[in-house]
């Protein structure tokens, strides 16, 4: 146990420089700072829309639309056509030109939602500039408010649901002159606002941080000659591989803890707006999920870094722990990206296969798995990845206790020894 | 009973013979000496010795225990001063000792063998700066404190003052010589003719995975009718 700790300590000493925290304070400081100005955008945004109104309808209900919307919004156009609409609207930087049909008050009467058309002039392709919609949206919501208010006082509807909910909206994004039909920006926003980014992001995060320090670690013990004296000291092998792997988990998760809390201030940024409650749709998760969370995070950071440790011990010097470091961040991005965008049961069963088998998968996917009760495949990939982990770990013990590590491969040995037969002579 | 006991030991690297069968022991208290010729396998024969290789075949005894069986009590009592290594780049000199220092005592004890350390190394105030600050002298010092610090048993040194200067090169040799006055075995290889004859009581001859001679410097020059072991060293090989 002592010789244990010695080792984490010397580890830590050794790994954690200034010159290795730096770079990362220096990036969490630019996130929290990019943050800064997108919060500065969300309140711009919510605070008050710009858009432009086409009524083509002068019933009774188009009248409160207008009401609610002129209350909450800056309204550049008012008028019947909507070419000369969008042509305003676009020229006074509004968010969306809106369309009340001519049939708005006659549908809802007639009991059947009234559609509401909404052109949204999108001014670039970022994330960022999704964030404006929301604001439109809120107001789109004020506006069934009033008219559902409208009809419970009137009595004139025996439908509750078309009460709740007397609108639809019909959206088409102008992007640099195309028009797309029946996607508004909020779509994006979904994404961006939901933990299915930040999660599978903080694990990528901390899996190449903690198995780059891994590798940093063996590449640098072979770089400064260090590891012959640490080999012939008694202190059990796998006391040096179980000292490595938990002082880079340490460092790893504390610069990838640096790293989120100035990417947290980014996201929350994104997220302000858009408050899901995700208990009233019975998502919520338990302890027991949190639980199991916590695990599958745990054993997928100790396959990763027992994997890193394997491969570290091909290096040679820093320079090449570097590029192995490659293929890590590889393998954790590919599950990252998937699970981001994706639902892992609609993916084809080859890339379901790929993605399981890939142990920093699991953590990723498991919040949104238990959201949706699917504990079988939380659980066995938990036990798939215990399983990879404790293979990894006793093929890297077995590589410490051989003399491979100070030896190298096999093949350099070959072509090595006819040269120095020939300088022999 | 011998502090090291080396039969019929072979080392392959590959298909390649590292070592071809060599057999020696170096009694207790004894500084034994190997010489030879670039990659004779002296250095092989060291690291063999010091748990860091395999043996392909044969058997190497430390003071009783069987190294291919009892590796781990073989490191509690040897210390090995490789010809070519370095220190914890970001360590300070000091912490590097006291890593070191703590695989063997803790406490007082510890702290005894980190000035122990501190003072073979003669670093003065840049033992607290950290060692990639170091010239190669002082990094070999630095290793050479830390491989005597701990009054090994057995100390196995590469080649001891490589890289080292003619006034430090000599004082790590009367330090290497008191510490074996004091109990403990010295196992070395140099390619210094005068370091070996100075220090060593005995000698091998290793050339090409075997070892040719053997016996004390007074009892070589004899043999071969030399005047020093450099010449002893030319006769033999050539
Ligand atoms: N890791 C290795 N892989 C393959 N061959 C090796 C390895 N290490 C040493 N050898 C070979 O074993 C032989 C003995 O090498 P060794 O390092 O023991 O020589 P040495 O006597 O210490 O030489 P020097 O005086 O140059 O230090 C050499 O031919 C060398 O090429
Ligand atoms: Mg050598």
């Amino acid at each position: 146990m002592k010789a244990l700790t010695n080792i984490i300590r010397k580890e830590i000493k050794e790994m954690l420089t200034k010159s290795t925290i730096l770079p990362i304070i220096v990036l969490a400081i630019l996130f929290g700072y990019l943050g800064n100005m997108m919060s500065g955008v969300q309140e711009e945004a919510t605070s008050e829309s710009i858009i432009g109104v086409v009524d083509l309808d002068d019933g009774v209900l188009s009248d409160i639309t207008m009401d609610v919307l002129s209350r909450g919004a800056k309204i550049v156009y008012n008028g019947t056509d909507i070419d000369e609409g969008l042509a305003v609207a676009k020229q006074e930087g509004a968010t969306a030109l809106l369309v009340i049909p001519s049939n708005f008050t006659e549908n809802i009467s007639n009991e059947t939602a009234g559609t509401i058309q909404i052109f949204w002039i999108m001014k670039g392709a970022g994330l960022l500039d999704s964030i404006s919609s929301i604001s439109v949206q809120n107001l789109i919501s004020s506006v069934e408010l009033g008219i559902s208010a409208y009809m419970i006082e009137t009595g004139s509807s025996s439908d509750p649901s078309l009460v709740l909910d007397p609108t639809t909206t019909t959206d088409t994004t102008l992007f640099k002159d195309k028009e797309m039909d029946g996607i508004s920006p909020s779509t994006l926003d979904a994404i961006i606002s939901s933990q299915s980014l930040t999660v599978p992001l903080i694990i990528m995060m901390i899996i190449m941080m903690a198995g780059g320090t891994v590798i940093s670690s063996m590449g640098m013990e072979k770089e400064s000659k260090t590891l012959e004296t640490l080999l012939t000291l008694p202190v059990k092998r796998s006391s040096i591989v179980t000292g490595k792997l938990v002082a880079s988990a340490i460092i790893g998760l504390l610069m990838a803890g640096i790293y989120m809390l100035g990417f947290n201030y980014y996201m929350t940024s994104f997220s302000a707006g858009v408050d899901i409650d995700l208990a009233e749709y019975g998502l919520a998760l338990n302890t027991l999920d949190y639980v199991l969370i916590g695990v599958s995070l745990f054993v997928s950071l100790l396959a990763a870094l027992s994997l890193c440790m394997v491969l570290g011990t091909f290096t040679r010097d820093y320079k090449s722990a570097q590029t192995l470091t490659g293929p890590v961040a590889i393998l954790a991005m590919i599950p990252m990206f998937i699970t981001m965008f994706k639902d892992y049961n609609t993916l084809p069963l080859a890339a379901q296969v790929l993605l399981f088998a890939i142990p920093f998968t699991h953590p990723m996917m498991a919040m949104r798995s238990l959201m949706f009760d699917d504990y079988i495949l939380v659980i066995s990939g938990i036990v798939y990845v215990t399983i990879f982990a404790v293979v990894m770990i006793a093929i890297a013990v077995w590589i410490f206790r051989t003399d491979r590590l100070l030896t190298g491969s096999r093949k350099r040995d070959i072509s090595k020894s006819p040269i120095m037969r020939l300088l022999k002579r | 009973m011998p502090a090291v006991e080396v039969k019929d030991l072979d080392k392959n690297y590959g298909s390649f013979k590292g070592v071809k069968g060599i057999s020696f022991e170096v009694e207790d208290r004894e500084v034994f000496g190997l010489i030879g010729p670039n990659g004779a396998g002296k250095t092989t024969t060291l690291r063999v010795i010091a748990t860091l290789l395999e043996i392909s075949g044969g058997s190497v005894n430390v003071f009783g225990h069987d190294l291919a069986k009892e590796p781990h009590e073989v490191r509690k009592i040897l210390s090995y001063l490789p010809e070519d290594a370095g220190a914890y780049k970001n360590l300070t000199g000091r912490d590097y000792l006291r890593f070191i220092a703590n695989f063997f005592a803790s406490g007082q004890a510890a702290k005894d063998i980190v000035a122990r350390g501190i003072e073979i190394a003669a670093l003065g105030n840049r033992i607290d700066d950290k060692v990639n600050t170091y010239s190669k002298g002082m990094t070999r010092r630095l290793l050479v404190g830390r491989a005597l610090m701990t009054n090994p048993r057995l100390a196995i040194l590469d080649e001891l003052t490589s890289g080292l200067d003619v006034v430090n090169a000599q004082e790590i040799r009367k330090i290497v010589k008191d510490i074996a006055r004091n109990g403990t075995t010295v196992l070395l290889s140099s390619h210094n003719m005068l370091e070996v004859e100075y220090m060593c009581d005995r000698i091998a001859l290793i050339n090409d995975g075997v070892i040719v001679e053997m016996g004390t410097p007074a009892g070589l020059k004899k043999k071969y009718d030399a005047c020093n072991i450099e010449d002893v060293f030319m006769r033999v090989i050539t």
